[in-house]
């Protein structure tokens, strides 16, 4: 496998630093607009968010503390053929996702054939409870997130499957929105395809998967609570929808079914969007210190009293550890080649990867097969030999929790930064849907590493976010 | 809609109305102190907005004297004082935070830019030269606030708990104004009849924004039991009881179509006092023992629509 570093490839410039036919009319207006225009624009920008509450929650500072997530006024631009491979790819990856979902849960199938090892049933994320349960339409992820990265032209790789409770979809909606409020004359000019109908697409969804035998079905959003870090994303889906956003203490179990308090007394509710980890969803099944879900849940669940979005135990497809079968699934499943590539990836539980691992982990990435959010990495390039000696200690002392992958070079975008307009690197998370069909809207959250030269996206670790435009493929000259 | 939800609104609106007349109460007893030969010591005219906050000893046990200084900062800025204004405002918009999504855009941003700027005024500090300005401040981001909530909030129930609470919270406001400064600038018994302090009176008034509103009801002098009438039983006065019980019964009788019937034997009782009362009778029963009793019994209808309608059930 090659690990050299390879040159970086920037969006806007290409390989050979000649403009990308995608980006020749936005170089062109960024290349007049002055410096003192771009940052008064993103002045506004944070203004507008901070009025509006666009905010997101951090953990462990003073109480409500509330951050923004760093705007950037510069998009990442897609072409129409660019995103229509990603998007038929994504579509393609979560079809083969849900399938093995399915089966885990089922029969089993691609163990037997000897695809995927039987270890795999020893992830935490895998959920007994929900052995031999059918769920409406066999849909495990209803909503799925997909990030992306790319290292040339031709070259996306998928980093990772966000199979739980993925966030982020709101910052799409709403660059976007921002955008075409700063740059209405950007949007006269480019033909840039819509995204705004996402609530609506999420909604048809979660109301075609209710239980069978409900005609006009109830949907609610259950969060956290006002001090999740999401929660702004949680209140803006619910009102986007016009469904209830609930807190696990509206709703309680009678009959074997899902009710809410309401100022009219109770009623029932049929399809839950949940944004509540599976370990706090129910007491009585899984963590019983927890009071942000609803005792008996589960139990409901099992029987087919509701439906809940995502399912319960997606978590055991979208571990790192599983992350690397993915190509197989799409194989198995489907009987198709997969569209995206995975990252190469080495499991540090085999003996010959590990050696290899060990040997050049300098070179590498490694990761906690369950860490998310940027925590729990080692990135050998940028690590001292301390945080490589001690990754090595925790790597020996269980194989089993970590992969590797070689560091890529992430693509850069132009963004705005203090000194200016200067490339930053970026990844891709395009929303894919599930429910009658699987499908995406023409759009994705780009977040981008602000600091010159970070791979880290994370906004929990000071990453920001850009509009994502995927263009129509006629454009008006 | 859901218990909780309209337990939010209801509250948002009660905070709001709250911090309002906080603010005319400050308003109003600063401007009096300004006048050269007030009758009263300096301690005098700064305990009463503590009293009718119902915080006196709070107040003494924290900063002990009543001066200007002291009960500006406990009553507007106090952070620890869970009658401030800032408190109420704070609270304000933690409630809004949790019921965003059941508003309209507009209410959320207006009670979070309110909020957003009040953070900025406190960290600039706002002492007693600032202060009329502060409390002008406070009185329109409340207009402001209903002015949005009538233009552009859905009619549902929702809307119905909101403007619940802002009546609920008014008539208990405006009641302890009058029962407090009433008491406060009579004559002494043996005084009756003696000159009665005619700015004193009228920034009363002013407190309530019913100063235009008493000239035009009465073509008269002012005098205090004509004050009282025109707080307690003019319908047409928008801070008197009488006007808060017309706007609080329909709300009831629509909210009560499912459930609740009590609320509405409660409300529709404070109601016909007001609509039918008379001021003598109330005079000779005495306007103190009235407005204990008025205070009670509102404060009982809050339970009870507390209890009927925005309590989730323990679990």
């Amino acid at each position: 496998m090659n690990t050299q570093r390879q040159p970086m490839f920037d969006e806007m410039h290409g390989a050979d630093a000649e403009i990308r036919a995608v980006y020749r009319d936005y170089a062109g207006w960024l290349a007049n607009s002055p410096l003192d225009y771009l940052q008064q624009k993103s002045r506004e920008a944070e203004w507008l968010f901070r009025r509006v509450g666009i905010t997101f929650n951090v953990y462990g500072e003073e109480d409500g503390a509330e951050r923004l997530i760093p705007f950037d006024v510069i998009p990442r631009i897609l072409s129409h053929g660019e995103w229509q491979r990603l998007a038929a790819g994504a579509v393609q990856r979560v079809r083969a996702l849900n399938a093995f979902l399915h089966d885990i849960y089922h029969g089993q199938e691609i163990i037997q054939a000897g695809i995927v090892p039987a270890t795999l049933l020893t992830n935490e994320m895998y959920r007994p409870e929900m052995q031999g349960v059918d769920v409406p339409g066999g849909i495990y992820a209803h909503i799925a997130g997909i990030d992306l990265v790319r290292t040339g032209e031709d070259q996306f790789y998928v980093l990772e499957d966000n199979l739980r409770t993925p966030s982020g979809v709101s910052y799409m909606l709403e660059n976007r929105k921002m955008m075409m409020r700063l740059f209405p004359e950007l949007f006269r000019r480019y033909s840039v395809a819509p995204v705004e109908h996402y609530p609506q697409v999420l909604l048809n969804n979660l109301r075609a998967v209710a239980p069978p035998g409900v005609p006009d079905p109830t949907v609610v959003l259950l969060t956290p609570g006002a001090y999740n870090s999401a929660y702004f994303e949680h209140a803006f889906l619910a009102q986007q929808m016009g469904v209830d956003l609930v807190e696990g203490q509206d709703l309680f179990i009678k009959d074997n079914a899902v009710f809410m308090r309401t100022t009219e007394g109770n009623k029932r509710v049929d399809v839950i969007y949940r944004r509540v980890d599976d370990d706090f969803l129910d007491p009585l099944a899984f963590r019983a210190d927890s009071m942000l879900g609803v005792p008996g849940l589960v139990s409901v669940y099992r029987n087919g009293g509701v439906t809940l979005a995502n399912a319960i135990g997606t978590g055991v497809a979208d571990d790192k550890a599983t992350y690397t079968y993915v190509p197989d699934m799409v194989r198995f499943y489907l009987g198709e080649e997969p569209i995206l590539a995975n990252v190469p990836t080495y499991k540090l539980a085999d003996n010959d990867d590990r050696r290899y691992v060990l040997e050049h982990l300098e070179e590498l990435v490694v990761k906690e097969v369950q860490g998310s959010g940027g925590y729990g990495m080692l990135v050998g390039p940028t690590s001292s030999r301390e945080q490589v000696a001690e990754f090595r200690q925790r790597i020996l002392a269980n194989p089993d929790n970590y992969i590797a992958q070689s560091t890529l070079a992430l693509s850069a975008c132009p963004t705005l930064v203090e000194q200016g307009v200067a490339p930053r690197h970026v990844d891709l998370r395009p929303f894919v849907l599930s429910g009658n069909t699987v499908s995406l809207v023409p759009g994705a959250l780009s977040r981008v590493a602000l600091r010159e030269g970070s791979l880290v996206v994370n906004s929990s670790q000071g990453g920001g976010t850009k509009d994502t435009w995927v263009l129509n493929e006629v454009q008006p000259c | 809609m859901l218990s909780r939800t309209a337990d939010h609104l209801y509250w948002l609106a009660r905070y709001i109305e709250r911090a309002e007349n906080t603010a005319r109460m400050l308003d109003v007893t600063h401007r009096m102190s300004l006048v050269p030969n007030a009758a009263q010591s300096e301690a005098a005219l700064w305990r009463p907005p503590v009293m009718i906050a119902g915080d006196l000893a709070a107040f003494e046990g924290e900063y002990g004297r009543y001066n200007a200084a002291s009960v500006l900062r406990y009553m507007a800025l106090d952070e620890n004082n869970p009658s401030s204004i800032v408190s109420n405002l704070g609270r304000a918009r933690e409630n809004a935070r949790a019921v965003r999504v059941s508003m309209s855009s507009e209410m959320w941003e207006n009670v979070n830019a309110l909020w957003l700027e009040l953070r900025q005024r406190i960290r600039q500090g706002i002492g007693e030269g600032a202060l009329s300005e502060f409390c002008d401040w406070v009185k329109s981001m409340s207009h402001l606030f209903r002015g949005v909530t009538y233009g552009t909030m859905l009619r549902d129930d929702g809307y119905r708990f909101l403007r619940l609470g802002t009546f609920i919270e008014r008539a208990d406001n405006t009641a302890r104004l009058l029962d407090v400064k009433y008491h406060l600038l009579l004559p002494s018994p043996d005084d009756v009849g003696g000159a009665v302090d005619y700015y004193e009176w009228s920034a009363l008034l002013r407190s309530v924004s019913a100063f235009e509103a008493y000239q035009k009801a009465f073509h008269d002098t002012i005098e205090p039991w004509k004050i009282a009438e025109l707080l307690v039983l003019h319908s047409n006065m928008p801070r008197s009881l009488h006007a808060c019980f017309d706007e609080i019964t329909p709300i009831l009788e629509k909210l009560c179509a499912a459930r609740g019937w009590e609320c509405l034997r409660q409300a529709g009782e404070l109601h016909a006092r007001l609509h039918y009362g008379r001021m003598e009778d109330i005079f000779q029963g005495g306007l103190h023992e009235f407005l204990q009793d008025f205070i009670a019994h509102n404060n009982a209808l809050g339970a009870e629509i507390q209890r009927t309608f925005l309590n989730a059930p323990p679990h």
